[in-house]
C-alpha cells in the first residue's frame, strides 16, 4: 500500500464557512497491525484547529490505536501522520494534552504533586504546575483534597485530578480516549461543559466514545471508524444529511385515492387508538405537493412531522448494522 | 514554559528520574536495598566454594628449575615419576635458563611462579617468600631424593632462601581483591536491576506509562528510570560508606585487610564506581526491557529468569577468567557487555595500565545507548496493542485477520 499525501499546507478549506482553516492532525493511510490482526486500515483524518472533533466506533474498531498513533505513542506500520504540521508528535508534545483510557496515576502523589508532574512532562514548571493544580482544584471543587494522595481519593475524583492533569500546561490540543467511561451522568455532563468550554477558548478536542449521542452532542465533526477503517470522516451535519429526512404522517383513514401520494414501501404502523402512522423519505416533489395531495385526497391528517436523520441514521447506513449493533451494545455495557 | 514545543531528551529523563529518584527513596525497597550489604555476608559463605577454587588456582605451583641442565632433567624426571602417587603437592616445574639471579626470577612480571629452585640435586635452594618456602621445601626435598636414587628416609638438606615477596604471591593478593571486588559489584547490580524492573511493572499496574510514553519518547522514560536507580544506589552507597567508616575507626586493625590493587585504591574505587554505573545500566536497561514488555508480574518473572542465570552464566565467566589475564576466555569476558564490567574490574586489581578501561568504559556506554534504544523501540512495536477491549481480548468488531 502506498502511503497516501498529506495536504502541502497542512490546511482544509471549509465550503460552509468559505474559509481555510488550518489543521491540529491530519493522517493519512495509517495502518497498524498487531501479530496476525489488521488494527487499523488505512486510516485518513483531518481535524480542524479549534475544532470538537469525535472518534465514533464501537470497542476494537481501532479507536484508541488510531489514537496512539496521532500522538505517537506507537508508530503505524504504514501512512503519515502530522500534528500541527509535525510528523513526530512528541515534537510538539507541550501542545498536547492527553487522557488515556485506562487511567493511571502514582498512589502515593498528593493531587497537586500528580497534576503538577502530568504538567511537567509537558515542559511546565513543577512549582507553576503545583499552583496552577491547587487552582484547578479550587476550581473544580475539589480545594479540600489538595494535600490528600491519590491512593485515598475515589475514582471518579482520581478521575478528575488526572483530567486537570492532562490541562494544566494549557495545551493547543486535547485528546481523550473514552471520556465518558465510568463518570457518572453528573460528571459526565461536567465534562461536556468543559469540553465546550476548551473549544470556545480555541483549543482542539478529539476524542473517542462508543456513545453516539456525546459525539452527536459535542462533535462538529466526527470519523467514523468500525473494523479498522474510517467509511466517514467530516462534519456531523454532512453525515446525517447522507440519509434523506423522513416523513412521520398520521392519518385516520387506511386507504383511499391519497395513498397514491405515499411511496410503495411506506412503512405502516396502526395505533392502538385507530390510527395510522406512515413513515417514508421525503419525496423529491417536496412536502408542499405531497401536502396538497393528501388534503385533496381527503387522508384525514391527524399530524405531519419531517423528522431530520440522526447520528445514530447515519452510523448506522455508513458502518452497518452490525458495527451499530455493537456500538449500542457497547454503550448498554458502560452503562452497567 | 520555554518556547521550544518539547522537552530535550535529557529534560524529559529529568522528570521521570526526579519522581522515582523520590518514590524509591522513601519506599520500602529502599531500606531493604540497604540491607543489601548483608547478602554477601550469607552468599559468599555459600559462594565459597567457588571462591575457594578460584583461590586454589590462584596460588600458582609453576616453580621455576634454576639447576643445571642434566640436574633440571632429573628434578622434572623424578617430579613425573612421584605425579601419578602425589599429583597435586607437586609443583609443575619450569626449566629457567635466563641465568639471572633467582630472586630476579621471582620478580618478573609474566613468570608468575612461586619460587625457583636452584643449587643441585644434592644441595637444592628454594627461593621464595616464607610463605611459599614452607610449602615446597618438602615436595622439593622428595624430588631430590627421587633424582638422585636415594632412599625415601635420605633426603638432601633444602637450603631456604627467602624473598620480601613475589610477583605470584602479589597477584595471588590481588586476585582476592578483584574477587571482592567482582562480589561485591554483582550483588550491587543484581539487587538494583531487580529494583528497576519492578519499578516499571508497578508503573504498568498504576497505568502511568502511557501517560509517559505520550508525552516523552520512551528512550528517556527508561533512561530516567535507569538513573533514579543509580541515584538510589549512591545514596545506599554513601550510607554503607558512613556504616563502614565507622566500623573501621571502631574496629581499626581487626578488620581483614584487602591487598591494594595494582592501580592504586584511589584509581580502583573510581574505576569500581563507573563499572559499578555501566554494568547497573546495561543490566536494568535489559530488565527494563524485559519489564517494558511484560503485562503481568508472572510475565515478569518468566522473561527475568532467563537474563538471570544468563548474569548468572556471566558472573562466573568473568570470575573464572581472574586467574588467566590476557586469555581468549579473559578477552571475551572483557569485550561481552554484561561481562565487561566485572572482567575489567579484576584487571584494574591486577594490572596497572590504565588505557584498556577508557576503552572498556567508552564500549560499554555505547552498549547502553544501543540497549536502550532496542529497549524503546521494542516497546513502542509490541506493547500498547490495543485498548481495553482489545486486552480482554474480546472479538474485533470486523478487525481483519492477516492470512
Amino acid at each position: 500500500m502506498t502511503a497516501r499525501m498529506l495536504t502541502e499546507t497542512g490546511t482544509m478549506t471549509r465550503p460552509e464557512i468559505g474559509l481555510t482553516v488550518p489543521l491540529a492532525i491530519e493522517a493519512r493511510g495509517l495502518v497498524k497491525r498487531f501479530d496476525d490482526t489488521l488494527a487499523v486500515d488505512g486510516v485518513d483524518i483531518s481535524v480542524p484547529e479549534g475544532a470538537i472533533y469525535g472518534i465514533l466506533g464501537p470497542n476494537g474498531a481501532g479507536k484508541t490505536t488510531t489514537l496512539r498513533m496521532l500522538l505517537g505513542i506507537i508508530d503505524p506500520d504504514e501512512g503519515v501522520r502530522r500534528v500541527f504540521g509535525n510528523d513526530r508528535p512528541h515534537e510538539v508534545a507541550k501542545l498536547i494534552g492527553y487522557l488515556p483510557e485506562e487511567r493511571g496515576l502514582y498512589p502515593a502523589m498528593k493531587c497537586d504533586e500528580a497534576i503538577a508532574f502530568l504538567g511537567a512532562l509537558r515542559g511546565l514548571p513543577l512549582e507553576e504546575g503545583k499552583a496552577r493544580g491547587r487552582e484547578l482544584l479550587e476550581r473544580h471543587g475539589m480545594g479540600h483534597a489538595v494535600d490528600r494522595q491519590i491512593r485515598q481519593l475515589s475514582k471518579g475524583m482520581a478521575q478528575t485530578v488526572q483530567l486537570l492533569g492532562t490541562l494544566v500546561h494549557r495545551p493547543k490540543l486535547v485528546v481523550f480516549d473514552e471520556p465518558f467511561s465510568g463518570l457518572d451522568a453528573i460528571n459526565q455532563g461536567k465534562l461536556e461543559v468543559m469540553i465546550r468550554e476548551l473549544a470556545r477558548d480555541g483549543t482542539t478536542v478529539i476524542f473517542s466514545t462508543h456513545v453516539i449521542h456525546h459525539a452527536e452532542r459535542l462533535c462538529d465533526e466526527v470519523a467514523i471508524i468500525a473494523g479498522g477503517k474510517v467509511p466517514y470522516a467530516g462534519s456531523v451535519d454532512v453525515a446525517r444529511d447522507r440519509i434523506p429526512a423522513q416523513v412521520r404522517l398520521e392519518t385516520r383513514a387506511e386507504s383511499g385515492e391519497w395513498r397514491s401520494a405515499l411511496p410503495d414501501d411506506a412503512r405502516h404502523d396502526v395505533k392502538a387508538g385507530g390510527g395510522h402512522f406512515w413513515y417514508f423519505p421525503v419525496p423529491d416533489s417536496g412536502i408542499e405537493a405531497l401536502l396538497e395531495r393528501l388534503i385533496d385526497g381527503k387522508a384525514g391528517i391527524l399530524s405531519l412531522s419531517v423528522e431530520r436523520a440522526g447520528l445514530h441514521d447515519a452510523f448506522v447506513e455508513i458502518a452497518g448494522e452490525a458495527a451499530a449493533r455493537a456500538l449500542e451494545q457497547d454503550a448498554l455495557e458502560s452503562v452497567r | 514554559m520555554s518556547d521550544t514545543t518539547r522537552l530535550s531528551l535529557l529534560e524529559a529523563a529529568r522528570v521521570v528520574a526526579r519522581r522515582d529518584f523520590r518514590a524509591i527513596l522513601f519506599s520500602r525497597a529502599f531500606f531493604f536495598f540497604l540491607l543489601g550489604p548483608l547478602f554477601p555476608l550469607v552468599i559468599g559463605g555459600l559462594a565459597g566454594g567457588i571462591g575457594g577454587q578460584v583461590q586454589r588456582e590462584a596460588v600458582t605451583n609453576m616453580v621455576a628449575l634454576s639447576m643445571s641442565a642434566e640436574d633440571n632433567a632429573a628434578m622434572q624426571a623424578a617430579r613425573d615419576t612421584l605425579a601419578p602417587q602425589l599429583g597435586y603437592v607437586l609443583p609443575q616445574f619450569i626449566p629457567d635458563t635466563s641465568g639471572e639471579p633467582p630472586a630476579q626470577v621471582l620478580k618478573r612480571d609474566r613468570a608468575s611462579f612461586a619460587a625457583v629452585v636452584s643449587g643441585t640435586i644434592e644441595a637444592p635452594v628454594v627461593t621464595a617468600p616464607e610463605s611459599q618456602i614452607e610449602r615446597w621445601s618438602g615436595p622439593v626435598g622428595l624430588i631430590a631424593a627421587t633424582a638422585r636414587g636415594s632412599s625415601p628416609n635420605t633426603f638432601p638438606a633444602v637450603a631456604a632462601d627467602p624473598v620480601a615477596t613475589s610477583t605470584a604471591e602479589a597477584r595471588t593478593d590481588r586476585i582476592r581483591t578483584a574477587q571482592a571486588g567482582q562480589l561485591l559489584l554483582f550483588l550491587l547490580m543484581m539487587l538494583l536491576a531487580g529494583m528497576v524492573l519492578s519499578n516499571l511493572v508497578e508503573e504498568k499496574a498504576n497505568k502511568v506509562i502511557e501517560v509517559l510514553a505520550a508525552a516523552i519518547p520512551m528512550d528517556a522514560v527508561f533512561l530516567g528510570k535507569l538513573f533514579a536507580m543509580l541515584g538510589v544506589s549512591f545514596v545506599g552507597i554513601a550510607v554503607w560508606a558512613t556504616f563502614g567508616g565507622a566500623a573501621a575507626l571502631l574496629l581499626g586493625n581487626q578488620l581483614p585487610q584487602l591487598p591494594e590493587p595494582a592501580l592504586g585504591w584511589s584509581a580502583f574505587i573510581a574505576l569500581g564506581i563507573a563499572y559499578f554505573a555501566m554494568g547497573y545500566l546495561l543490566l536494568g536497561s535489559l530488565f527494563l526491557t524485559i519489564g517494558g514488555m511484560a503485562a503481568t508480574v508472572r510475565e515478569v518473572q518468566t522473561l527475568s529468569m532467563p537474563v538471570t542465570m544468563m548474569q548468572l552464566l556471566v558472573f562466573f565467566l568473568a570470575a573464572s577468567s581472574i586467574t588467566r589475564p590476557g586469555s581468549p576466555l579473559e578477552l571475551t569476558a572483557a569485550i561481552f557487555p554484561l561481562s565487561s564490567p566485572f572482567a575489567m574490574l579484576a584487571r584494574a586489581a591486577q594490572s596497572d595500565a590504565i588505557w584498556p578501561h577508557l576503552l572498556a568504559l567508552g564500549w560499554q556506554a555505547v552498549c547502553v545507548i544501543l540497549f536502550i534504544r532496542f529497549g524503546a523501540l521494542l516497546f513502542k512495536r509490541r506493547v500498547m496493542k490495543s485498548g481495553k477491549a482489545g486486552r480482554a481480548g474480546k472479538e474485533r468488531i470486523g478487525a481483519t485477520k492477516i492470512a
